[in-house]
């Protein structure tokens, strides 16, 4: 437990340091709520709905920043760890591949929760953002949501053999599901066959689960995605930790 | 005495170049080791065999009765420095220290092992900042800062000046002294002959020789140690 806290401590410094998570899973989705809140301040997301356009749009808000960790952040550090011979030098300690990617996922969790925790302050004390549905339910989503997102990048971090193709599946992976998957497009604005196709995305669900649960649209949480995200995230972690390459 | 490096026939080929091929050894506890070789004759090949950082196409290798490739608790009694050292792109001496001996269930203490090494006023600059003889000095301290067993050091003291070179091998004699083993790789005949108990020299992945340095001498009729290896190793200049 000492070990884990400690290599958390530190990566995390490492992260920070370098800046990039910052600004794509911090500043970014931060800046993309003010654009729209600029845009339509406290308009209604459409006629006849209490609702307003932010309040529709806060769980795409969130998965920004899950998307930048989970597909960009992780899959890359991961893989840079493993060119740069960081892997191997863990390789030759009593480490455990398990609690090396704990860490890494953890540090991906952390930067969701301040993007998550920062866009419904600003959005608040912006444009008067409240929650329609349940604490717990939006929260559950959430947590699905980011599992789910960031297990996937950990298992292409964790069996790409250099940081050249990881990034290319970090690319593959990371900018259909943040245009595509109603991050920033509304789904419902696509074709109907575009938004068939792209529900088989983990983040798609997601933010749908998310915005249903954030303005309390549906009484029951829907069985079939649920249950994919948790599909996805167990077999995704257990490639990850089985196939993890030191080398 | 107790053996702690057992290795059998390794043999590893990559491609269609043998870069170990059927290389035995033993190494004995409290007494050090030195593979020699030339560039490419596949020192580190057998270090990484030994270690389970690569897999032998065929022999057996067990370190403190344990099978480095599948045991990863052997690793809490064994220190490693390889040749390339890998480090997080930002990171700072002290914060690698820190995260190395985090690992551990009874690591020595990092800043004493600097504070030894020269690096005292070092910890708190980047790992990237430091000289090439000072990063040296650092992966040495990694390497020890389990308090192992064993350690295996990959050309120990390459980019060290003189006085940093003396200072090292000082403190290795007093370690092996007090019990620890010693598996190295070097390029310095001075440094081998000052600290090896036994050395093996490969030649295109095969052992050349094994015995002691008073052996080599002996055997190749050479009474300077630098000439015995040349001539053993068949480097000899025309």
């Amino acid at each position: 437990m000492k070990a884990f806290c400690t290599l958390l401590k530190n990566e995390l410094k490492l992260n920070i340091r370098n800046m990039n998570m910052v600004i794509f899973a911090v500043i970014l989705p931060l800046a993309v709520l003010v654009i729209l809140g600029l845009l339509y301040g406290t308009s209604p997301a459409a006629g006849g709905v209490d609702y307003t356009f932010l309040e529709q749009s806060i769980g795409a808000l969130c998965s920004i920043s899950i998307c930048a960790g989970g597909l960009m952040g992780l899959p890359l550090v991961t893989a840079e760890y493993r060119e740069r011979k960081v892997l191997k030098r863990f390789r030759v300690t009593p480490i455990s591949p398990g609690m090396l990617l704990a860490v890494e996922f953890l540090i991906y969790v952390l930067y969701a929760l301040v993007s998550l925790s920062l866009l419904l302050l600003v959005s608040w004390l912006g444009w008067g953002v409240h929650l329609h549905g349940s604490w717990g339910g939006f929260a559950l989503s959430w947590l699905l949501t980011v599992l789910s997102t960031l297990s996937i990048g950990m298992m292409a971090g964790g069996i790409a053999r250099n940081t050249k193709s990881a990034s290319i599946i970090a690319c593959v992976l990371y900018f259909p599901m943040l245009i595509f998957s109603g991050a920033t497009l509304p789904l419902e604005v696509m074709p109907e066959t575009m938004q068939r196709m792209i529900r088989i995305f983990p983040i798609t669900q997601g933010i749908q689960l998310m915005k249903s649960a954030f303005l309390d649209l549906t009484a029951e949480p829907p069985a079939l995605p649920i249950v994919m995200m948790l599909g996805v995230t167990l077999a995704c972690s257990g490639i990850a930790v089985k196939c993890f390459r030191w080398e | 005495m107790e053996e702690v490096i057992k290795a059998e026939n390794l043999t590893k080929a990559y491609g269609t170049l043998l870069a170990a091929d059927h290389v035995s050894l033993r190494v004995k506890r409290g007494t050090a080791f030195g593979l020699l070789g030339a560039n490419g004759a596949g020192k580190s090949t057998v270090i990484e065999c030994i270690l389970g950082t690569k897999q032998p196409d065929g022999g057996t290798v067990s370190v403190l009765s344990l099978n480095p490739g599948k045991d990863r608790c052997l690793f809490q009694q064994v220190g490693v420095q390889f040749q390339e050292c890998g480090y997080q792109p930002e990171i700072k001496v002290s914060e690698l220290c820190e995260e190395t001996a985090c690992l551990y269930k009874a690591p020595g203490d990092w800043r004493m092992l600097c504070e030894k090494f020269g690096l005292g006023d070092k910890t708190g600059a980047p790992v990237k900042s430091l000289s090439g003889g000072q990063r040296q000095r650092l992966f040495i301290v990694l390497a020890l800062l389990p308090r192992p067993h064993v350690v295996f050091l990959d050309e120990l003291t390459t980019g060290l000046d003189a006085k940093a070179r003396r200072d090292v091998w000082k403190i290795l004699k007093e370690l092996k002294d007090s019990g620890l083993t010693i598996f190295l790789t070097s390029h310095f005949m001075d440094e081998v002959e000052a600290l090896c108990d036994e050395i093996c020299i490969l030649h295109k992945g095969r052992a050349v020789f094994y015995g002691t340095v008073a052996q080599a001498k002996e055997k190749s009729g050479c009474e300077n140690f630098e000439d015995a290896y040349l001539k053993l190793s068949g480097e000899e200049i025309e």
